[in-house]
């Protein structure tokens, strides 16, 4: 079929590179550090337009941290998110393994991304309710939240806080501050605003931090989000975690002809930032930036995450169909970990050794947590759930037909 | 406790492989991490790791094997003071020993604080000295919210046009007025939005009540009614509660067309997780609706459009509460038991009086609550009577009536003096035309009718 040309034509958006192409980033521009001033925090949506297309950056690939979103965070606080990320990273990588010995249905790992969990737990109050999707782990990792615990749900056994009624990586820790995982993917975006209303409304100052990948901003839910939490200046920040991948879905099919995601934001008024994923620092610095305002009623703020899905979308995936396998070694924004890490050297308060002794370390304890969890069951022998939680928790209390259920099964178990 | 090494896949949809090589012998010591096998396939070869420190034990795949399952065991690592010997050949599915303490045995798991029961356990009574108010429908859901909200400042009510313009239907008249705008909340045209919304407040501590301009409209909404509200208690294991009503009229109105006229009754019925209210007369209306709103569980409270002004006496007490759950014999009658519920209930009394003239005693029973469904009331009353009439609004197919008839018949077969018999609207999408809409619905003759077939007499 020929077109003519200067005619209407279905336009299909395509990746800039395939399996068997050579990737070659040179044409993103790594923004410098200085170029996005650091506005007032009650400053007006629209003044942060700018950042909605730039980038905010605090550290250079040679480990220095610049500029006046530099959160000057304390060796304490550097350390911390260094052994966060690096505990995350040992724990995705064991429980890949594990799944494909055959010990859980499924997994998702959050590997390349575990700035965005990390630093933006740790700018949060840890009574600030965090609505997230499924690669946010760091969070609860930051939190500390049991690791034990969370691979116990994956594992699905007689450890499992939700005994057994939810698939694996579909954490739900509300001591934790962690809202429950949906499957459906979006519902947390208006939930979590929804949220953040009656927090409002009690004028308690806890916020409500919301979070998708970009793939998920085409549900509806991302822009009644952005409109409640416009209309309503709800207290929350809505994250999108921009991976380039949904599957095999690259960014663009949700972006469209949008200039970033981050920019969704601006015709709602709201504030925006577009945040260098893969520096904790500046994921950090602009997750403060958002929660100051949200705390100050200044409303919610928009901010993109720029990473990049290291490995594949889940257990369930290869991603060598439909992208180039070395396209992660030449992403030009480097690995989150690496990059603290030449920063903290360059500090003077790391060392390229201690840095060995703690990756060993991680994988050691994980190795050891991972034991214990897996003591208590698993997909390849017996999950030892307790039979009788089925019935449990339908409704607050059980209506007589499921009391009915519940003694009849009892009877047939005796 | 020796621990297994399985073949394990390359990518999701290997199968099986080669395994091509082993980078370890017998007895050799090593680490998480440490390679010991290449595997195969025609697209891709990949190193197996070792997933824990330890002796390798019994090699039990050779190399150059081709066709290995992915999940075999291909090896066994020994730990300290485990000797080769000791190993019997692994399970088929081998099992960890479990670190459960045998008392664990069957019984309930212990959880977060039970929580409180129920306010509401028994139908209220009244003497002859209470005073009968009569109260339209509309006034009676009118006077429910405002006494839960008078007593609850955590309950709040949203929606398209409740404040301002009172509501749709005018159902919430005059609450922006007495609890103002922070409590009565008019939101942008979007039912999922709204709906997301109440169920993160609800989630949050608050009780709100959702209403839809009509249920039609909550097609839209339904993934945070059900895939949340009615599934997010279960699914986070007890953590995450969901106190909220979602309400407004549900069916057919007069002449408004197929797109606002459904009945969602047997939707949200079929849902675990959800309880469903269907009232028929004000004092139910306005006793469910207070009952609704105190129940920690989500409830979706489905009203009728024209019962709004149909006027009906309710009592006047200070906290006039009714059970979700208990259906309620409106009429008694020895000779047909009928199930009905919502404005059919109305329907069901009309043709059980025109059914008296012919000498047959009908028993009417609004069901009033959907789910958890009356099953006993509905039984007694069929073992009483021997013969059963199902009658609804909406569509027969998997609907209320069928569910009815099917518990019956499970439970009071012996009792059956006849096959049940369903009222319900035509299996078309409700036409506009008068003439059509009125022979679409399931009318008082239909019912009628129904009675008689099943008690076989001349229609």
């Amino acid at each position: 079929m020929t077109k003519k040309p200067n005619t209407s034509r279905l336009h299909i958006p395509e990746p800039p590179f395939r399996p068997g192409d050579t990737p070659d980033y040179s044409h993103i521009s790594v923004p410098a550090e200085h170029t996005l001033a650091k506005p007032d925090t009650l400053c007006e949506g629209h003044e942060t337009s700018q950042h909605a297309l730039g980038l905010i950056r605090v550290l250079r690939f040679n480990g220095e941290a610049v500029g006046e979103w530099n959160p000057n965070l304390s060796e304490e606080q550097l350390l911390k998110a260094l052994k966060d990320m690096m505990m995350t990273r040992a724990m995705d990588a064991r429980m890949f393994t594990m799944q494909r010995q055959g010990k859980m249905s499924f997994y998702m790992k959050s590997t390349g991304e575990e700035a965005m969990s990390i630093g933006h737990a740790m700018a949060l109050r840890s009574d600030d309710m965090v609505f997230p999707t499924y690669r946010q782990q760091g969070i609860l990792i930051s939190r500390g939240a049991s690791i034990k615990e969370m691979m116990c749900q994956c594992l699905s056994n007689a450890g499992d806080p939700l005994d057994g009624k939810s698939i694996p990586v579909l954490y739900s820790f509300k001591k934790h501050g962690f809202f429950s995982i949906s499957g459906n993917l979006g519902t947390q975006l208006i939930q979590g605003v929804g949220w953040a209303m009656a927090n409002a409304y009690r004028d308690e100052d806890g916020i409500a931090s919301v979070i998708t990948g970009e793939g998920s901003t085409a549900e509806g839910d991302f822009h009644y989000a952005l409109n409640f939490a416009s209309t309503y200046r709800a207290p929350c920040i809505i994250n999108v975690v921009n991976n380039q991948w949904a599957i095999s879905s690259f960014q663009g099919i949700a972006m469209g002809e949008g200039q970033s995601f981050a920019a969704r934001g601006t015709g709602y008024g709201l504030a925006t930032l577009r945040v260098d994923g893969n520096d904790v620092l500046a994921v950090y610095a602009a997750t403060a930036w958002a929660a100051e305002r949200a705390r100050r009623g200044g409303g919610a703020t928009v901010i993109e995450h720029f990473t990049y899905r290291k490995e594949g979308h889940s257990t369930s995936d290869d991603p060598s169909k439909y992208r180039p396998e070395d396209e992660p070694d030449v992403w030009p924004f480097g690995d989150p970990i690496e990059r603290l890490k030449a920063h903290m050297i360059l500090l003077g308060l790391w060392d390229e050794d201690r840095h060995a002794e703690q990756e060993a370390a991680c994988k050691k304890e994980i190795r050891e947590i991972y034991k214990q969890a897996e003591a208590m069951g698993s997909l390849s022998g017996d999950t030892n759930v307790n039979d009788f939680t089925m019935f449990e928790q339908v409704y607050e209390t059980p209506p007589r037909h499921l009391k009915d259920q519940i003694d009849m099964f009892k009877a047939e178990q005796d | 406790m020796a621990i297994d090494i399985q073949m394990p896949a390359l990518s999701p949809t290997m199968e099986e492989g080669t395994l091509s090589k082993w980078l370890v012998k017998e007895g050799d010591s090593v680490t998480s991490g440490d390679l010991l096998a290449e595997i195969e396939t025609d697209k891709a070869t990949m190193e197996v790791e070792s997933i824990d420190e330890g002796i390798v034990g019994k090699l039990l795949v050779e190399a150059g094997t081709d066709n290995v399952k992915v999940g075999t065991v291909i090896l066994q690592l020994l730990e300290d003071g485990e000797v080769a010997g000791d190993l019997s050949a692994p399970a088929a599915a081998p099992s960890p020993t479990p670190e459960i303490a045998p008392a664990a045995a069957p019984q309930m798991a212990a959880h977060a604080p039970a929580p409180k029961p129920a306010a509401v356990m028994a139908e209220p009574e009244y003497g002859a000295n209470v005073k009968l108010i009569p109260t339209t429908v509309r006034d009676a859901l009118r006077d429910a919210m405002a006494e839960e909200m008078r007593r609850d400042e955590k309950v709040f009510v949203m929606g398209e046009e409740v404040a301002q313009y009172q509501g749709a239907y005018k159902v919430t008249r005059e609450l922006l007025e007495e609890f103002g705008e922070m409590r009565v909340v008019d939101t942008p045209i979007t039912e999922h939005g709204f709906a997301g919304i109440g169920v993160g407040a609800a989630m949050g501590g608050l009780r709100p009540v959702i209403e839809f301009m009509t249920f039609n409209f909550a097609m839209q909404a339904i993934d945070h009614i059900i895939n949340s509200a009615a599934k997010t208690l279960y699914m986070s294991g007890g953590q995450m509660r969901c106190p909220i009503v979602f309400r407004g009229p549900n069916g057919a109105a007069s002449r408004v067309g197929a797109q606002h006229s459904q009945d969602y009754s047997s939707w949200y019925a079929h849902v675990p997780g959800l309880k469903v209210v269907a009232p028929y007369d004000a004092a139910d209306a306005k006793g469910l609706l207070k009952a609704a709103i105190r129940d920690p569980n989500p409830v979706v409270f489905l009203e009728h459009e024209l019962l709004y002004g149909e006027t009906f006496d309710v009592p006047d007490m200070d906290d006039f509460v009714i059970p979700i759950g208990k259906a309620k014999v409106k009429r008694e009658g020895s000779d047909v038991t009928i199930c009905t519920h919502s404005r059919m209930v109305g329907h069901s009394l009309e043709a059980a009086e025109i059914l008296a003239k012919d000498g047959i005693s009908a028993e009417v029973i609004d069901l009033r609550t959907l789910r958890p469904l009356d099953t006993d009331t509905m039984v007694e009353s069929v073992k009483k009577t021997n013969r059963l009439v199902c009658a609804e609004e909406g569509w027969g197919q998997h609907g209320v009536g069928a569910e009815i008839a099917a518990v019956v018949t499970d439970q009071a077969f012996d009792y059956l003096d006849a096959p049940p018999a369903r009222v319900h609207q035509e299996d078309v999408p409700l036409p506009y035309a008068a003439n059509l809409e009125a022979l679409s619905l399931p009318s008082v003759q239909d019912v009628v009718d129904a009675v008689k077939k099943v008690m076989y007499v001349e229609r």
